[in-house]
Order: C-alpha cells, then structure tokens, then sequence
C-alpha cells in the first residue's frame, strides 16, 4: 500500500495542477498578510477562502484523479494486490498531495512573517482545519466515483455535494433557525454544526479568533463549548469520524465493485 | 491641626504616612501637601469631608477608603461647597473616588483614581456628582472603578482629556444631566465606554472609544437623549460603536468607525437623527436596525464596504450605498443566527438583498457615498 501511496503522490507532486494549487495558495497568502498589516484580518481572509475553496477543490481534483487514473486502476486489480490498498492508496496519495500543496503554500509566507507577529495558534488551527476539509472532500469524492461509472453523472454529483455543504446547508439551517426561532436554538444549532464539516470547521476558527464577543448569548454557548478543550477535542473528533466514515464506504464499495 | 486653622490659611502637610479618616473640614481652606503625603484610612470610613466653601486640596494621596453597602465612603466627599478645587491628588484602593453633592464651581485636574472593582454592587464611581453645575474635570486617570465618572443631575460642566479604563461600567456615565460636554478624552476597556441616558444638549468631540469589546460591551450607548453633537470621535474595536435607543435630533459627523462589531445597532424610537461624513471601516456590520421604518438620515459617508463607482470623477460614488445587510437584519431578529458569519450563503443572501431590497428599510440609503476617507 505504501507503494501505491508514494506512486501516487509523486505522480501528483509532479503535475503541473499541484503547482498552480500551491503557487495559488502562496500568492495568496503573501498578499494577504503582506498588503495587510493586521494577521487577524489576514487569518479571517484565509478562513474564508480555505472553508469554500478546498472543499471545491478537494471534490474535483478527487473526482477527475480517479476518472483519469482508471486504466492504471485496472492494470493494478490484475495483479495479485488486495482491493482497499488500492483504493485506499490511491485516496491517501491524492489527500495528502493536496493538503501539501495546501500547508506549503500557507506555512511558507506565515514563517516568514506570521510566525513572528506571534498568531501561531491560529494559525495553526487553519492548516488543520483546511487538511481535515482536503481528506473529507476527497474521500466524499471517491465515495462518488466509485459508485457512477458516467464522469459527468460523477462530476455533477460531486459539484452538488460540494454545493450542498458550502451553501444549501447554511440556507436550510438558517430558514430553519428564523421559522423556529420562538424556542431555544443554542443546542440544536451546536449539533446542526456538527452535521457538515464547513461549519465546524468556520466556527472552529471564528472562536478561536477574538470574533466570539460579536455572537452574543449564542457565541458565550459556543465558546463554553468549543472553547474548552473537550470541545476542541470533540470538534476535532467529528471531523475524523467526517474522514474515517467515507474511507470505510470506499473500503466496503471497493470491495464490491464490478470492473 | 484643621481646628486650630483660621479662614482662608493655608496648611502644608509634611512627607509623612498618615492614619486618619473622616478628617471633616469645615472652613475655606488650602491643604498642600509636600512630597510623598500619604493618608491611610485603613478601610475605617471617609478620608476627608468637605462641608465649606472655598476648600483646596492638592498633591496628597490617599488610600483604602472603607468599603459599605449602606453607606457611600469616598476619599474625598463634598457636600454643599462651592469654589472647590482638588488638583494632583492620587486615591488608590477607594470605594468612591470623589463624591460631590450639590456643589457649584468645581475644578477637579490632574488626578488619579483607581479601585480594585470585582462587582457593580461592591464598588463605587471614582468621580461622582449629584446635583452640581458648572464643573470642570480634567486630565484625570480612572481605573477599575465602577464608572469612571458619574453624573447626576449635572449642569453646564466640562469633561476634558480624561483617561477612563478597565471600569467595570461605564467610562463616564450621565443620568439627567444636561448641558454639558466632554471632549479629548480615551475610554479604553471598560464595560461600555460612555452612557448617556435621559440627557438634552449633550456636546461629545474628540474623544476616543476604544476596545469596549465584550458579549454586552458598547462603546456609546445613548438612551433616551435628545439635541446631541458628535463629531470627530474614534470609534474602534468595540462589539457595538454605538448603540442607539430612543435618540432622537442628533448630528453625528466626521467620525471613524473602525474595526467594531457593530457600528451603529439601532433600536425603536430614533428619530431625525443626521450622519454625514463619517468613514466606516471593516466593522462586520455598519448598520443594523430592528425596523423597516427609518427617519434617520446618512448622506455623504464612507463605508470601506463600498463598491459602486464614480464615472465623473466628483469624488461622490454614482450608485446609493444601502448600509443595512439582510444578514444583521436576520441576526436581529434571530440572534443565533449570527452562527452563519461569514459563511457563503450569507454572502449571497447579502447580495440578492442589496440588488433588490425587501426587508431592510428601503428609503434607508446613502445617496451620495464618498469615494474616499473624511480625514
């Protein structure tokens, strides 16, 4: 498996959309914290990017590496090595490329600047927070390549659940919120969170930027919860279980599947 | 040594620590202090009470002022005096600070009050005053009191460079005060930098609201206040800039708003209120109303939100800037909402609500948005 895992990487590592991805990144982030002396404003900026744009990401690079790297799959089934390391392999090389891409891309101008100014923490936070949502996404996109052979049945149902979780989600939850806004939301809103990994992740970062003073009675359950480090411990379990459970669905339909 | 003193001496007190309290003054006199005076109450009540007219007090510090629920003990209390003045005077570990009552011409400069307040209940204001007129208080520090400043049916006085911070209230505080003005002065940290409730003809220029920033923290909160001037004031860092419930013929103009939750949260009952050439800048919301009426009008602002254009080039942007988000209405309303910041979907309500308005207040608009800062 670990073969498969380093192939792929290094496949990837060399692809020219590793490098536009990271570069992106790069120059994103040294402008953001460059032309904008304040981090906190720079980390808010970076939040806001990372929680829509490797979600995105993570979905259709997933989707188009497993359509493109089909043949290579097949050579593969015919040789005497089990189903889940291929898969699972290949899953793990993908994920990792792009959260390296990703944490690169980020880390390099914090050292040279963040680091300094004394945000680690948040910064921190960021990088996890942005890896959790690369491995989620792409397994939730390999669950979708799995299961439809037709690449633009797959890339549409990949585009759908990405749009799902980025922002039909939110308009339920909010419809949701007003329609019952006559009883106590606090608790259900904190488990609604928990339902979509965005959300988590957004909140996760919100709190831990000084921004929680601005959500009023709301924040101060937030922040009682997510503040502690039980909650830190929880929100960060969530979203292994938002890993662990798609890799066990490739697992099971790699398994099953009929090539 | 106060008895033996005839009208009108002056006493100079010696380097010295001194245990007294409840030292009553009851003739005009000057007390100066030389270098390092210290008086110590040792918690056991008042330090001085001043019951004449025509009393100075300077250069003395005084500490551990007794601490009561019944009764109000301050370092220095006056009580029906006119002509008082009270300069570098340093009060450390008071209840209250100055407690003036029905007093006329007051001079309080150059001071420096400061508690250790854990609870509203259990502390009291470093300088307060109860039915004066005309008095002037400058340059003074106050920290870790309950209000920095308190007025209660004050008249025609003047608050001016004052340094109020860490107060577990208010910076400055007025009740039924009106006529006065402060200007100059730095509210950081306190619970909400300045009240003014149940006020008239209020003047507030130059004075810094900084960092008021927590779940119910403001850095003005007006209430119940007619005929005020604000102008050039800094707000910035405070989870609401100004709150605003009942205020009504207000002029509020070139002021800054940086960097606060909420610039302006306005509640029922404003009314003729005018903003014109303040800059509002990154706060994550500029305005938020609770109504879809508005009488209040913003004409020639800039908002670092902003992103019409200027095609001939007049420095006034050609599209109205509408101020109020559907989101801040919608947080409003629903205050868990506020869960949603900065997520997507709010961007794109936001923006469908900005090209067409439903629930925000329509006539409520910039029609003439500013291309660049007011300095």
């Amino acid at each position: 498996m670990i073969k498969i895992i380093t192939y792929c990487f290094f496949d990837l590592v060399r692809s020219r959309w590793s490098y536009v991805y990271f570069s992106f990144y790069l120059l994103l982030s040294f402008a953001l914290l460059f032309l904008n002396n304040d981090t906190s404003k720079a980390v808010i900026s970076l939040m806001n990017i990372i929680t829509v744009l490797t979600p995105l990401i993570g979905t259709i690079f997933g989707v188009m590496y497993y359509y493109n790297s089909r043949e290579f799959i097949e050579l593969l089934l015919s040789q005497p090595i089990k189903r889940s390391h291929i898969f699972i392999g290949q899953y793990l090389g993908v994920a990792i490329s792009l959260s390296l891409s990703l944490i690169l891309g980020l880390g390099i101008p914090f050292l040279l600047y963040g680091v300094l100014q004394g945000s680690t923490s948040n910064f921190l936070i960021l990088l996890t927070v942005g890896s959790f949502l690369t491995f989620i996404f792409v397994a939730l996109a390999y669950n979708i390549a799995l299961t439809h052979e037709n690449k633009i049945k797959g890339f549409g149902y990949a585009i759908l659940v990405w749009l799902l979780m980025a922002v039909i989600y939110d308009g339920v939850f909010l419809i949701s919120l007003v329609m019952f806004q006559e009883y106590p939301l606090d608790n259900a809103s904190l488990i609604a969170t928990a339902f979509n990994p965005i959300d988590l992740s957004r909140i996760l970062i919100l709190l831990k930027l000084d921004i929680s003073a601005l959500l009023g009675y709301t924040g101060a359950v937030f922040k009682s919860f997510f503040g502690t480090s039980l909650g830190l411990i929880t929100s960060l379990f969530v979203l292994v279980l938002w890993v662990v459970i798609p890799i066990f669905f490739i697992y099971r339909k790699a398994q099953r599947k009929d090539f | 040594m106060i008895d033996t003193a005839q009208k009108h001496d002056t006493i100079i007190v010696k380097e010295g620590v001194y245990k007294e309290h409840d030292i009553i003054i009851t003739k005009p006199i000057t007390i100066i202090g030389k270098k390092n005076v210290v008086i110590d109450a040792e918690a056991k009540g008042y330090v001085f009470k001043v019951l004449a007219d025509s009393v100075t007090i300077k250069n003395i510090s005084a500490k551990n002022v007794g601490k009561s629920y019944t009764k109000d003990f301050a370092a220095i209390y006056i009580s029906r005096s006119n002509h008082i003045v009270i300069e570098n005077v340093t009060l450390t570990n008071v209840f209250f600070g100055l407690l003036i009552e029905k007093s006329k011409n007051i001079r309080i400069r150059n001071n420096y009050i400061s508690s250790k307040a854990t609870t509203e209940a259990g502390t009291g204001n470093g300088i307060h005053l109860w039915h004066c007129s005309n008095a002037e208080i400058e340059e003074n520090e106050l920290h870790s009191l309950r209000d920095g400043i308190y007025f209660e049916f004050v008249k025609n006085s003047v608050v001016k460079n004052n340094h109020s911070h860490h107060n577990l209230r208010y910076g400055l505080h007025f009740m039924f005060s009106n006529n006065n003005e402060y200007l100059q002065n730095t509210f950081n940290n306190n619970g909400a930098g300045v009240a003014v409730m149940f006020s008239k003809y209020i003047k507030m220029t130059r004075n810094k609201f900084l960092k008021n920033w927590g779940t119910a923290s403001y850095g003005l909160l007006l209430k119940e206040i007619y005929d005020a001037e604000i102008i050039h004031n800094e707000f910035s860092e405070n989870t609401i800039a100004i709150n605003l419930e009942g205020a009504t013929r207000i002029n509020y103009v070139n002021n800054t708003f940086s960097n606060n939750g909420w610039a302006l949260k306005v509640a029922g009952a404003c009314y003729k209120n005018i903003f014109k050439s303040n800059n509002f800048l990154n706060n994550s919301f500029d305005v938020s109303y609770n109504s879809k009426l508005n009488d209040n009008s913003f004409k020639g602002n800039y908002w670092s939100s902003y992103t019409g254009y200027d095609l001939d080039k007049n420095g006034i942007g050609d599209v109205p800037y509408r101020p109020v988000k559907l989101f801040s209405y919608i947080v409003n309303k629903t205050p868990e909402a506020i869960i949603l910041l900065r997520s997507l979907f709010v961007d794109i309500i936001n923006f469908s609500e900005k090209v067409t308005p439903v629930f925000t207040p329509k006539n409520l608009v910039d029609e003439a948005p500013l291309m660049q800062k007011v300095l």
